[in-house]
């Protein structure tokens, strides 16, 4: 990836222990530190020679060191993977500046790359590894740290769930790995291993973690980076740092953003005056003249209601420097965030605090690492958005009187609750009517002590103790006025009670303490460097659920709902050993060997233990004679790779024991005069062990005229095994009917390719460019424990319309999760016949024989684009992406696009999808919705992000930097895609809560 | 400098043999559920058990309403109970009843295209399959040498014996149901153990001789217990109940027929003691379990403390819609799906129920045609199902209904007998015509309905008109040779207006292709 500076300046540091601010001294230096693109260097250490004084740059590459003796001075400034300039000044009375430019050092020998349990240098890394800075993070108004990398990394692709506050993503490195088990990959944050799945009260685990806090991703893809993680590598691993202190003075950093959301795009259903008109003229026997009448005078555009422009502030300050030995950064930020669906709102304070002293002789380096954040969020209903693109548009908001607090609602005078049955509740009622909001407090920390053995300078122990602590609590509060939970039961004494009143609790205790040797020694004699890692993990997951009853809006507990249980308290726990030996040859040739042993608790005794060795290869080619005095290619590395990684997290916690579990109050039976609770047995599966994933890798680092243009080419083939994948089971041979087995085998098969070139390289003119793709296919190829052909698959993908339709299928020698439908037949114009399909096995009829697989939900191909100018003070930038060959089922369209949706029988009317303008489907039977008319080529290009940013310079005297940006994020999107938008992780569309399209504006502040 | 290598080791050692200690810390436990040896450690502990045997009759898992389900991979609500499943599949299929909705598969019953991804059919298949295994683990935990050893003896020993027996029947019921719908399953008994090897299948005509071996073991153990503290549970005229309702369709399962056998089981019911219950419309209010002369054994269904969203609850409010007011039938919406077709309406001499109380429909703003099976208001509704007691008052919950489900009652018995007589069977004529006319005379309300002979035929069409909706007109229209065949058409009957003939093997379900895939000592039956 680019140049790594931020990782390199924490190494700087570490040689810059020595600073020690001295006194009664009378001039000053300042300057600042661009690279050989004069971008500006954050984190370049500058120092006197010959004396105790240094410093850091800034976040814009500016230094200042105050106190310098009178005469001549000499200034070093080291950045890692540069060359070290000096220059010799003569030091007055007024301040003398001085600025650098550094260039990179030909052999970027010393340049770190942050792996699994360590470091490693770059020129001895083998496996496919991508690492992004703070210089190459996505800028903008940036809620939740995965989103700084969107479009960034080759075979990493990053799909937001939607635009709600503080809204997680899906990510998926190389596909994944798996098809029942997470596919999500493990995250590592500053050694602590954080736990798949949230919090309660929590839109996203990583939302707790301020983005402004993070130094760096290490994105390890293949199993050669990935093996040291065993059990849990399947689907790559995230390693995020967080930003640490710096030596010399205290260094304060303010930034603020302002920014506008607002829909970028709305449902496309009927305008309330083609509502009107298809209901008066509607000749179908479903529009009965009953349901004519039902229409109002009103015009409501309902989407209109419940969106609105939301506006966001984000703020972080941050300290940095040196509390005599011991470098520290704090930092605070707050962020406030509305969502773009009216009522819902973040509001995240979060705090960091990072301590780095080094002791005994810096022989005893301590990383003391702490992050705190607590988040308030207003959850709004996002039932509301289906509701807005349902509800009749012809009615209007309130109703004229107080009943249901004043919405207008379907009635029925004969029903016990006064209103129409199953009919849906007006979108704005349910937006405003409910109050769901929750608190989360999070703390992820670990302290790291680094001990080189004084003794054996070669050798160090590393000790890692860390956790992650959260509590999340919640109140949902609905009044009993409301529709949507109108009368929802009778009290002990038949008393009929409306209204929600509900608290949650829900806390976490995650521990880790890992312990490794590191052994590394250059061996002259035979040119050889040798670096060996040994260590062991112990890791505690434990959650603490407090399971509450069901209350109405007044307190009254709805009878039955007492919980069987006041809490449970899943846990599981997992225990590893492993090792890594690098060996590199000449620094030409370099081997790395890495095995992992996990055990976890989840596992019966007899299969506990998992193994997981991988084995690389690299050869830096560029330092062969016959490139090495090449003027064009100044970095040529190759790497193959092989490894076997593992997937644990599909494994509930405790399914190899067969327990009983009893009934909950409501699930009881009568048998005689009284009624028992039940005790059923669990399922079990004392075989259940881990999914296994090979993946072999080669791939090619290259770098081109001085590195002038710099990427890698990566091709990748992985196989998983023992797929844990809910199969059906031989009914009768245990509690239920499918569970986790191992059974299955899947592939993927990929290439990536990632470009960086600097275009244009002029003192005041530069501009880089960024270009990555990759193409990757999923096949399934074997599903069953028996060879069955006649065997369609594992139906998946529920979509709403009917009871239990879904629409895709894992089936063997297709994409996971293909799309299973019939093949829709169309008529002379081009138009859908309803319920018409291509009789595709010949039998004469339509049955669920004739369904076919279409197409898949994931994109074979993802490309993303960057690009970044900067023209003397300005700069300007912008990301794009685009994905190819995904396809996406239209919900919105097949279960509202119908008449039947339009004219319901239930006595009602309400609004569909345009697209019934097109069809004319009535709507009846089942069929219609499992046509392959709705699954529609979503491939799109995203202008994801625009920046543009401009350096004042100086202000406050000379005392502070200051920095302006304007950001405008999710500008457009080409597609051909009819629906809300085309980027549907799963591909099913179905009232997605809309990417908003933010404008911001912000500043920085250096001190 | 080699002191310091060791000790370095030794701290080494010491760290790792920590961690190995730690090895033991991975055994845990839940710390909500228990063992095994927990549960059957008392008597209430097997009565938990043995309440869950029953109970999965009844409910779709651990948590009512739903979201702790038994069976996995299907619809909760829809598609995983034992009675909206056999249901749906007894009677969708044939002129009784049609459905309005999109679910998946629910058309194809009455279409007639059903294939073996059906989940309906999915779902009563893995239910029963599911009860089996059940009362299996029952009988292994309840075994003799587990009941010493566990210190169980005298009358609670004595008591989890008869429990022993009453499981016994849930199994053979539930081997009736694969038998009738389904015909050669699976077969497992307490010697097939938990995740032990893929069961064998079993042929027809040896599932009808287990079956009838079981109940016949086991009638003498059952107690002839009627009593209301025994309510809901099996007794030994359960077990004769089915015997009577396997021989009378012996021929279906093994080619032979039964008919005296039918007679001689039949005739143990009736001289049970059971009696009619007066007023039909009864039968299925919400307070049927008390005082209930009628049934025989049920399935019994509490809105408070009994909820899912099959059994009584799905057809009360599956039954309502049009111009329907839910609230009339004792819940709170309508679900506007279950009508059915002029060929049962037909059978009674008219609509408003005057003359046979039996006709309970719902006319106002339905067509008695079918135009379209998904229009609600395309055939009569049926009010049979209500969440109203016999006084009128609706239930506890307006969700969930109260109301048990009959799976025997004693019309059932009068008919089989009246029916295996006039086939041959050793049964009285008379007797046969007395208790036909028994019948008539509560739909009647007097004897003006009184028939003065029998014929097959006749039995036929009483049976749709007593026994309409209770899940036995398909195995009926199946022993008349009407269910496939062009000899008796119905609207909608293989999915066209008129009616048409279907394929012979349609006569049988098929087994879910899921489990064909997992099992490879299944064979599917023939034509799917």
């Amino acid at each position: 990836m680019k140049k790594n500076y931020l990782m390199k300046l924490m190494l700087s540091c570490i040689f810059l222990m020595t600073a020690i601010v001295a006194s009664a001294q009378t001039g000053s230096i300042s300057g600042r530190v661009m690279d050989e693109s004069n971008q500006p260097l954050p984190g370049a250490s500058v120092s006197l020679k010959g004396q105790n004084q240094s410093t850091s740059t800034d976040g814009t590459g500016y230094y200042r060191i105050s106190g310098i003796q009178n005469g001549s001075a000499t200034l070093v400034v080291k950045f890692i993977g540069y060359n070290t300039s000096e220059k010799t000044v003569n030091v007055g009375d007024s301040e003398t500046k001085v600025d650098f430019k550094l260039l990179p050092s030909a052999e970027s020998l010393n340049e770190v790359v942050i792996v699994g349990y360590g470091t490693q240098r770059k020129s001895d890394v083998t496996g496919s590894i991508a690492t992004v800075t703070t210089k190459d993070f996505n800028k903008g108004q940036i809620t939740t740290p995965e989103q700084l990398l969107t479009g960034k990394v080759a075979g990493v692709q990053i799909t937001s769930n939607g635009g709600a506050p503080g809204a997680g993503s899906v990510i998926r490195i190389r596909g994944g790995a798996s098809l029942n088990a997470t596919n999500d990959p493990l995250i590592v944050v500053d050694g602590v291993p954080l736990e798949i799945g949230g919090i309660a009260g929590s839109p996203n685990a990583l939302s707790l973690i301020n983005p402004n806090d993070i130094e760096s991703y290490s994105i390890l893809k293949d199993a050669s980076a990935t093996a040291i993680y065993g059990s849990r590598a399947s689907n790559g691993v995230i390693i995020i740092t967080t930003k640490k202190g710096q030596s010399g003075k205290p260094q304060l950093s303010f930034n603020s953003n302002f920014s506008v959301a607002n829909i970028a795009q709305k449902a496309d259903i009927l305008s309330p005056s083609e509502f009107s008109n298809l209901v008066k003229t509607s000749t179908d026997p479903l529009a009965t003249p009953a349901l004519k009448a039902l229409l109002g005078n009103a015009s409501t555009d309902w989407q209109n209601e419940i969106y609105q422009n939301a506006l966001t502030t984000d703020n972080n300050l941050s300290i940095s420097g040196a509390a005599g030995k011991m470098p520290y950064r704090v930092s605070l930020g707050y962020l406030n965030q509305d969502g773009i669906l009216r009522s819902g709102n973040l509001d995240r304070t979060s705090l960091a605090l990072n301590l780095n002293p080094r002791l005994l002789n810096d022989n005893l380096k301590i990383n003391i690492a702490l992050k705190g954040s607590l988040s308030k969020s207003v959850f709004a209903d996002q039932g509301s958005i289906g509701a807005a693109a349902n509800f009749d548009p012809s009615q209007p908001v309130y109703s004229g009187n107080d009943n249901y607090g004043g919405y207008w609602e379907w009635l029925d005078a004969t029903s016990t609750t006064g209103l129409r049955g199953l009919s849906p509740k007006n979108p704005l009622g349910l937006l405003e009517q409910k109050d769901d909001r929750s608190k989360v407090k999070r703390s992820v920390g670990n302290i790291q002590f680094d001990y080189t053995m004084p003794f054996l300078k070669d050798l160090r122990a590393n000790l890692n103790l860390g956790y992650d602590v959260a509590k999340g609590e919640g109140t949902i509060v609905i009044p009993d006025a409301a529709a949507s939970s109108f009368n929802r039961f009778n009290d002990p004494s038949n008393v009929a009670k409306g209204g929600v009143n509900n608290f949650y609790l829900q806390k976490k205790t995650n521990t880790v303490a890992d312990f490794y040797l590191n052994y590394v020694k250059d061996l002259n004699s035979i040119n050889s460097r040798i670096d060996i890692m040994a260590g062991t993990s112990y890791q505690d997951f434990y959650t603490n659920v407090y399971n509450y009853a069901d209350y109405s809006y007044d307190g009254t507990m709805r009878p039955g709902s007492t919980p069987t249980f006041d809490t449970d308290k899943p846990e599981n726990r997992l225990l590893s050993y492993y090792s890594r030996l690098v060996y590199s040859l000449n620094s030409k040739y370099v081997f790395t060997g890495t095995v992992r042993t996990d055990a976890s608790s989840r596992i019966s005794p007899q299969n506990r233990w998992g193994f997981f060795p991988s084995a690389a290869f690299a050869w830096n080619m560029s330092d062969e004679d016959f490139l090495k005095d090449s003027k064009t290619v100044s970095n040529l590395k190759l790497r193959l790779g092989y490894g076997i990684t593992g997937q644990q997290d599909g494994i509930s916690n405790y399914s190899y024991l067969g327990n009983y579990t009893i009934s909950n109050a409501t699930a009881q039976y009568q048998l005689g005069s009284q009624f028992y609770n039940l005790y059923r047995p669990s399922p079990y599966n004392g075989d259940l062990k881990w999914e296994e994933t090979a993946t072999s890798n080669i791939g090619l680092d290259y770098g081109f005229v001085n590195n002038r243009i710099t990427g890698s080419l990566d091709y990748y083939f992985k196989k998983t095994k023992d797929l844990l994948n809910e199969i059906a089971q031989p009914a009768g041979t245990n509690f239920i009917n499918i569970f986790v087995d191992n059974v299955g085998n899947m592939e993927n098969k990929g290439f990536e390719f990632l470009i960086n070139g600097a275009v244009v390289q002029k003192k005041d003119f530069n501009w880089n460019v960024g270009f990555n793709a990759t193409f990757n296919k999923n096949t399934i190829t074997n599903l069953t424990a028996v060879d069955d052909p006649n065997y369609n698959g594992v139906q998946v993908g529920g979509i709403s319309g009917g009871t239990g339709n879904s629409i895709q299928i894992h089936s063997t020698g297709f994409t996971r999760g293909a799309f299973y439908v019939y093949q829709q037949v169309y008529n002379a114009d081009g138009k859908p016949i309803e319920d018409t399909f291509v009789d595709r096995n010949g039998d004469g009829q339509i049955t669920d024989k004739d369904l076919y697989r279409y197409k898949g939900p994931d994109a074979p191909v993802f490309l993303g684009f960057n690009s970044n100018v900067s023209f003397k003070n300005w700069t300007a930038g912008f990301v794009m992406r685009a994905n190819i060959g995904n396809y996406v089922y239209n919900n919105v369209a097949s279960s509202t696009g119908t008449l039947r949706n339009i004219f319901n029988p239930l006595n009602y009317l309400n609004n569909g999808s345009r697209d019934v303008l097109n069809t004319n489907f009535s709507g009846a039977g089942t069929r219609f919705f499992l046509s392959d008319y709705y699954v529609k080529n979503a491939s799109f290009l995203k202008l994801d992000n625009v920046n543009l940013g401009y350096t004042v310079g100086k202000i406050f005297n000379n005392k502070a930097n200051l920095r302006l940006n304007a950001n405008a994020q999710n500008v457009f999107t080409v597609t051909k895609y009819e629906g809300i938008d085309p980027e549907i992780s799963g591909g099913i569309d179905n009232n997605f809560y809309p990417r908003p399209r933010t404008f911001v504006l912000g500043l920085n502040l250096d001190f | 400098m080699r002191k310091n290598i060791l000790k370095a080791t030794l701290g080494l050692s010491i760290v790792a043999l920590t961690l190995t200690s730690c090895e033991k810390m991975l055994d845990l436990q839940p710390q909500n559920d228990v063992t095994s040896e927990v549960v059957y450690s008392t008597p209430e502990g097997y009565q938990q058990s043995l309440a869950k045997v029953y109970g999965s009759f009844a409910l779709t898992g651990n948590s009512g309403g739903g979201g702790s389900a038994d069976i996995a991979g299907l619809d909760e609500g829809s598609n995983a109970d034992f009675l909206r499943t056999f249901w749906k599949a007894q009677e969708l299929s044939t002129d009784e009843a049609v459905i309005a909705w999109g679910d998946a598969g629910v058309q194809d019953f009455h279409n007639m295209n059903w294939t073996s991804d059906n989940p309906f059919l999915k779902g009563l298949y893995y239910r029963s399959l599911y009860q089996i295994t059940l009362v299996n683990e029952f009988l292994r935990q309840s075994a003799d040498d587990k009941l010493a050893s566990r210190g169980i003896s005298g009358p609670q020993a004595e008591e989890i014996r008869h429990n022993r027996a009453e499981v016994r029947f849930l199994r053979a019921f539930q081997y009736w149901v694969l038998l009738d719908l389904y015909g050669n399953p699976p077969f497992i008994t307490e010697d097939d153990l938990i995740g032990g090897p893929a069961p064998k299948q079993i042929s027809r005509a040896d599932l009808f001789t287990y079956i009838e071996s079981e109940l016949k073991a086991i009638e003498t153990e059952l107690p002839a217990t009627k009593t209301a503290d025994y309510y809901g549970r099996v007794n030994s005229y359960a077990a004769d109940a089915l015997l009577a309702r396997l021989y009378l369709n012996a021929k279906t399962y093994t080619g032979t027929e039964r008919n005296n056998d039918a007679v001689t089981y039949s005739k143990k019911v009736i001289d049970g003691g059971y009696s009619l219950i007066s007023k039909y419309s009864n039968l299925l209010a919400n307070d049927n379990n008390i005082n209930n002369t009628e049934s025989i054994f049920t399935i019994n269904y509490d809105g408070a403390k009994t909820q899912l969203y099959g059994g009584t609850t799905f057809l009360t409010h599956a039954s309502i819609g049009g111009s329907m007011n839910a609230s009339d039938y004792g819940v709170d919406y309508a679900w506007a799906g279950l009508r059915t077709t002029k060929a049962l309406v037909d059978l009674f001499p008219n609509e408003d129920g005057s003359t046979d109380k039996r006709a309970q429909f719902f006319t106002n703003g339905q067509s008695k045609e079918i135009n379209s099976l998904s229009t609600f208001t395309d055939g009569y509704a049926v009010t049979k199902f209500k969440n109203k007691n016999s006084a009128g008052v609706s239930g506890v919950n307006a969700t969930f209904v109260d109301s048990d489900f009959p799976l025997f009652r004693l019309s059932e018995m009068y008919l089989i007998y009246a029916e295996a007589t006039l086939r041959g069977g050793a049964g009285n004529a008379a007797t046969a015509l007395t208790y036909f006319n028994n019948i008539r005379t509560r739909a009647y309300g007097n004897a003006s309905g009184n028939v003065a002979s029998l014929n097959l035929d006749l039995i036929l069409d009483e049976r749709a008109r007593e026994l309409y909706w209770e899940g036995h007109r398909r195995t009926d229209l199946i022993r008349y040779g009407k269910f496939v065949s062009g000899s008796y058409l119905w609207p909608w009957k293989g999915g066209v207006k008129a009616g048409k003939s279907v394929e012979d093997f349609r006569k049988l379900f098929p087994l879910p292709a899921s489990d064909v895939a997992a099992n490879p000592n299944l064979t599917q039956n023939s034509g799917y």
